[in-house]
């Protein structure tokens, strides 16, 4: 698994550890009841903070992306199909939410923007 | 468990005093101590290992209190401070002799891998290493007795950039082990940041502020605006300003900064200098 920590970006360190694991996890690159690295070992690898590790795991956990056998350490939980349609809503209400800033930029009607997709959609089918 | 727990540590000299000072460094963290030269640094540091006389307070070490195990807390506890004290004329061989009659848990084997991994001469008298392989030595001795706790006293001034990286290194390894905890103060920031959990910062004798160290990242950013734009801001968002004729330079909350502003993100040493002005 690559985790990549960029100090200068701007963006929490915890947000980096959250959005990657989690990705992978999405993309099938980490697989169902894998162990993760424990939170020290990961905090050591990577050089960063203890507590900033174990907030990106506690999140993910609530998250339910993974889960935590005491004693044991943090696994992959199982995909939940109804986490990724979520997590897949959120990313295209994300792209709409652009879409429609772009759109006041340029002064885009909503109809438009319509036939745009209508063209888009039969172009790939 | 908290490894160190100061509780209203008051200390005063003429013309200086120090606290009361209220902090505790958590078990399997390391918390660095960051303050000018006279904060009260290594007063502080002098205090919790009993060098010094403390004029109020209470200070509990790995769990224990006054007089409580005091040769245990000093078996477990390895030291540096800013000069490392070996006698002039021992070389490594000596130190490793009379160290090894000190301490119950002393590891010879450590040590001597230690030695080689800093490149220490061994017939060379103490006297004539320079101020880098004394550090150095201090250290390798430190680690060598297996502490859990590690205080230290600027460890990585007179160190060149590729050992100190070396040496930060090393004390993030130590705390791999969930039970080891490190006190560390430095005026060199940078490696801090590298290093630490926790940050403290010390001014005048007194903590300004004891915040875990991404937090502070994460929570302030530097903005560069104009006076009036600085202004519209709300008073308690701003940590610190530097002025010059074509605009500001402010440390503000992120949250409150101006969307779409000249934003970047700071770093725990211009937190500080800022901060340190401002107090």
């Amino acid at each position: 698994m690559n985790i990549f920590i960029d100090n200068k970006s701007g963006l929490p360190i915890y947000d980096q550890i959250y959005n990657q694991i989690k990705s992978h996890i999405i993309s099938g690159a980490l697989s169902e009841d894998q162990l993760l690295p424990s939170i020290r070992n990961l905090a050591k690898d990577l050089g960063i903070s203890v507590i900033t590790t174990r907030r990106a795991y506690d999140e993910l956990e609530r998250e339910g992306f993974i889960y935590t056998v005491a004693g044991k350490g943090s696994f992959v939980a199982a995909k939940n199909t109804e986490l990724l349609r979520e997590e897949n809503l959120r990313q295209i209400e994300a792209h709409l939410q652009e879409i429609r800033s772009l759109a006041v930029a340029c002064g885009l009607s909503r109809e438009e923007i319509l036939e745009m997709f209508s063209v888009i959609e039969e172009e790939t089918t | 468990m908290n490894a160190i727990e100061i509780r209203q540590l008051r200390k005063s000299y003429p013309g200086f005093s120090l606290g009361p000072l209220d902090l505790s460094l958590p078990q399997g963290c390391i918390v660095g101590l960051i303050g000018e030269n006279g904060a009260g640094k290594t007063t502080t540091i002098r205090l919790i290992l009993d060098m010094l006389q403390r004029d109020g307070g209470s200070i509990r070490i790995l769990g224990r209190g006054d007089g409580e195990g005091v040769m245990l807390t000093r078996e477990e506890t390895g030291v540096v401070l800013d000069e490392v004290g070996f006698p002039g004329c021992f070389n490594t061989r000596q130190v490793n002799n009379v160290m090894r009659l000190t301490y119950k848990n002393w590891d010879e084997a450590a040590f001597k891998t230690y030695i080689r991994r800093f490149d220490l001469p061994e017939g060379k008298p103490f006297k004539d290493f320079s101020r880098g392989m004394k550090m150095k030595l201090g250290i390798a001795a430190a680690l060598s007795h297996k502490p859990k706790l590690l205080i230290l006293d600027e460890p990585t001034s007179g160190l060149d950039p590729v050992v100190r990286d070396e040496v930060v290194e090393l004390f993030s390894e130590f705390t791999r082990d969930e039970s080891h905890s490190i006190l560390i103060s430095s005026h060199i920031v940078s490696d801090l940041e590298k290093l630490c959990d926790y940050i403290a910062f010390l001014h005048k004798g007194q903590l300004l502020l004891f915040e875990e160290k991404d937090l502070l990242l994460s929570e302030y950013c530097i903005l560069r605006c104009t006076a009036a734009e600085l202004n519209a801001l709300p008073k308690e968002a701003i940590k610190g300003k530097k002025e010059n004729p074509y605009g500001v330079t402010a440390i503000v909350r992120r949250d409150a900064a101006p969307a779409g502003g000249n934003i970047s993100p700071i770093s725990i040493e211009e937190l500080f200098v800022f901060m340190v002005k401002e107090a």
